[in-house]
This record gives structure tokens, C-alpha cells and sequence, in this order.
């Protein structure tokens, strides 16, 4: 019976159930799984971001001559497709494996944990996550990294950090790239740059950079260094890091 | 355009919120969406229109309610203007997002026999 008026039929109640569960709830389980895993491992796990073509396979590339010897480096290279990223990081002596994501976007916690498996992730010191060239998806994916980086890079103007806030808001460090060819953009000011970061970034911390003349390379491999130490013993001084 | 594989998270949510009520048919799904959450809420209505042929949410309404962001010094909790930078005016700390930064299942409305 329908419990409201005795009669047969078919009468229905309608439930409120209160769920008060973040969507992606699923994805930040696995992202504490493989966080766990890094921390374990000491493993210093950097998700690289930025816009594609703003310079993150040509920084990892320097970063590895940064660090010097005595560091093992690796790399995920999140794309749509081609190997070509994994291929210039491993002749840079970073040892690498594309995720190819077909037409994702973004990198996910999924994604990174089942690269892992395939990917001989124990024992670096550093572990390059280089999500997929956007501003915009990989910002809401945690993938389990220490730390959030983003490139950026000065030809795309002042004003990104307004237009894409959320990315922004995430990031631990900000590596303002390919500094090398400020001259040639008398329209964009870096002061422009450091004020739209402190709009949008809680604690704004930035680092110019140009891979090609190895400007900043030093104190790029001097935060990560930093980082590092805060996860895992320190390392001996690296045999020969390269000078900037 | 991620909201397609955040709808399909969201209808996998559903799906296990339901499971529990048995012959149970969802109604209505109501998520609770940061204007600082990386999603789109028009990109979402939409993947989630496209996606929910064929699942538990077939015949349920998405509603989704809008929550602006908001920040607030980490140290004593004094608002920040919107658009100003993210550092606290009085005591110089650094901000925090009190609200709207995230993407939330509120609610799920089953009818149940």
C-alpha cells in the first residue's frame, strides 16, 4: 500500500540524500596513494605545467646539466600523441616515458599511477611530471606531485596569471621562461608579470629563466634542492652542477 | 575541455550514492560549483546532458548552484577584496580561499518505491 491513503497502487517517496563529497574524490584516493609512494621512495615528484610551447621539455632538458651529477632525474611527458618530448629528455639525460593521452587533456592520478608500472620510478631523486600543454584542465587534477610548477613564458604577455587563475592559484613556484628574448618584446614588463601573480598566487614565488643561456638554472636547481631536503635526507653535494 | 571526465566521475558518484536504495531512481543530482573550481558550469550542464544516456542519472536534473570565491587571510580571517592581491592588508599574511575552489556532489534525490 501507498502508506498515504491505503490504496494499491504505485505511490512513490522522494529521498534527499546529503553526499557532501568533493566530484573528483575518487582521483585525490589515488593521488595519496602514489604521494605515499613518492614519499616512501624520496622521490621529489614536480607536476610541470604551463601552455604548450612555453619552454617545459627545454627546462627539464637544462635542468638535468642544473642539478649536476649524483642526481637521477625521470620523466612522465604527458601528450596527445608523439613520443617526441620523452625522446629529448631521455638524450638529456633524463630518463623518460611519453603518456600519450589520446584527446585528454589533462593528466590524471589514474594515468600517472598506472605510468608508474611501467616506468623504473625507484630509486630517483626527482620525478618530472610534464602534464599535457594547457592552462586550464591540469590545474584540477591532483596527481599526487610535492609540488606544482608552472611555466610560463614571457611571449604570452602579462596577463595570463589573470585570465587563468586557477592554475595560478596552485602553483607552488612560477618559472617565468625564456627571459632570453625580453629585449625583443618591449611590451611586456616582468613587474606586470610578479603583480598579476600576487593577485592570483597566495604566497607568489617566481623565477626567471631562459634554458638556452642557462640564466636562473641555479636557483631552479637550488629550490628543487629545497624541496628535496624537505622530503627526503640530504644528498652529497652534486660532483658538477652546472654554474649559473 | 575536462568536464566530460568530471561528469563521468560525478556519475559514478551518483551511481554509488544510489546503490544502497534498492529499486531506487534518481530524480535529481545537485552539485555545488566554485567559481575558482576549474569547471565550467555551461561545459558541465552540457557533458552532463551528453554522458547520462544509458546510467542511473538518465532521467534525473542536473542543478547545479553556483558559489563565488572567496579569500580570506590565512592568520585573521579579514576578507580580501576581490581582484586585490592575495595578502592580508592588516597583519601582511598570505591569503587562503575560504570558498569556491572546489566542485561538490551536495546532493542526490532518489524516488524510492
Amino acid at each position: 500500500m501507498c502508506g498515504t491513503c491505503g490504496c494499491e497502487g504505485t505511490a512513490t517517496t522522494l529521498t534527499t540524500v546529503e553526499v557532501e563529497e568533493r566530484v573528483l574524490s575518487r582521483n585525490d584516493t589515488r593521488a595519496r596513494h602514489n604521494r605515499a609512494h613518492f614519499r616512501e621512495e624520496g622521490v621529489l615528484a614536480v607536476n610541470l605545467m604551463g601552455s604548450p610551447g612555453a619552454g617545459k621539455t627545454a627546462v627539464l632538458e637544462a635542468t638535468a646539466g642544473a642539478l649536476g651529477d649524483g642526481r637521477r632525474l625521470g620523466a612522465l611527458a604527458g601528450d596527445l600523441a608523439t613520443d617526441n618530448d620523452a625522446r629529448r629528455l631521455t638524450a638529456a639525460g633524463v630518463a623518460s616515458v611519453a603518456v600519450n593521452t589520446g584527446t585528454a587533456c589533462h593528466l590524471d592520478a589514474e594515468v600517472v599511477h598506472h605510468a608508474l608500472h611501467h616506468f623504473p620510478w625507484r630509486g630517483l631523486h626527482y620525478l618530472f611530471v610534464e602534464n599535457v600543454g594547457n592552462l586550464v584542465c591540469p590545474a584540477v587534477y591532483d596527481l599526487g606531485q610535492a609540488v606544482n610548477v608552472v611555466a610560463l613564458s614571457v611571449t604570452e604577455g602579462e596577463d595570463k596569471p589573470l585570465k587563468y587563475p586557477v592554475m595560478f592559484k596552485g602553483a607552488d613556484l612560477v618559472l617565468l621562461t625564456k627571459i632570453d628574448l625580453l629585449p625583443a618584446l618591449p611590451f611586456v614588463r616582468v613587474e606586470a608579470i610578479e603583480d598579476a601573480l600576487a593577485r592570483v598566487m597566495p604566497r607568489p614565488r617566481m623565477l626567471r629563466l631562459s634554458a638556452r643561456t642557462g640564466a636562473g638554472m641555479g636557483a631552479w636547481a637550488d629550490w628543487l634542492e629545497e624541496r628535496r631536503r624537505e622530503l627526503a635526507p640530504a644528498l652529497p653535494p652534486p660532483a658538477s652542477a652546472v654554474a649559473s | 575541455m575536462h568536464e566530460y571526465s568530471v561528469v563521468q566521475a560525478l556519475l559514478d558518484q551518483v551511481e554509488r550514492v544510489a546503490a544502497p536504495h534498492a529499486h531506487a531512481a534518481v530524480r535529481r543530482v545537485v552539485v555545488r560549483l566554485g567559481d575558482l573550481s576549474g569547471v565550467d558550469p555551461v561545459l558541465l550542464a552540457t557533458a552532463y546532458d551528453c554522458f547520462r544516456v544509458s546510467t542511473p542519472c538518465a532521467e534525473a536534473g542536473l542543478e547545479i548552484e553556483r558559489e563565488p570565491s572567496r579569500w580570506e587571510c590565512a592568520s585573521c580571517g579579514r576578507g580580501l577584496a576581490p581582484g586585490s592581491p592575495l595578502q592580508c592588508p592588516s597583519c601582511r599574511g598570505p591569503a587562503r580561499l575560504a570558498a569556491g575552489g572546489d566542485i561538490v556532489l551536495a546532493r542526490v534525490e532518489l524516488e524510492v518505491p
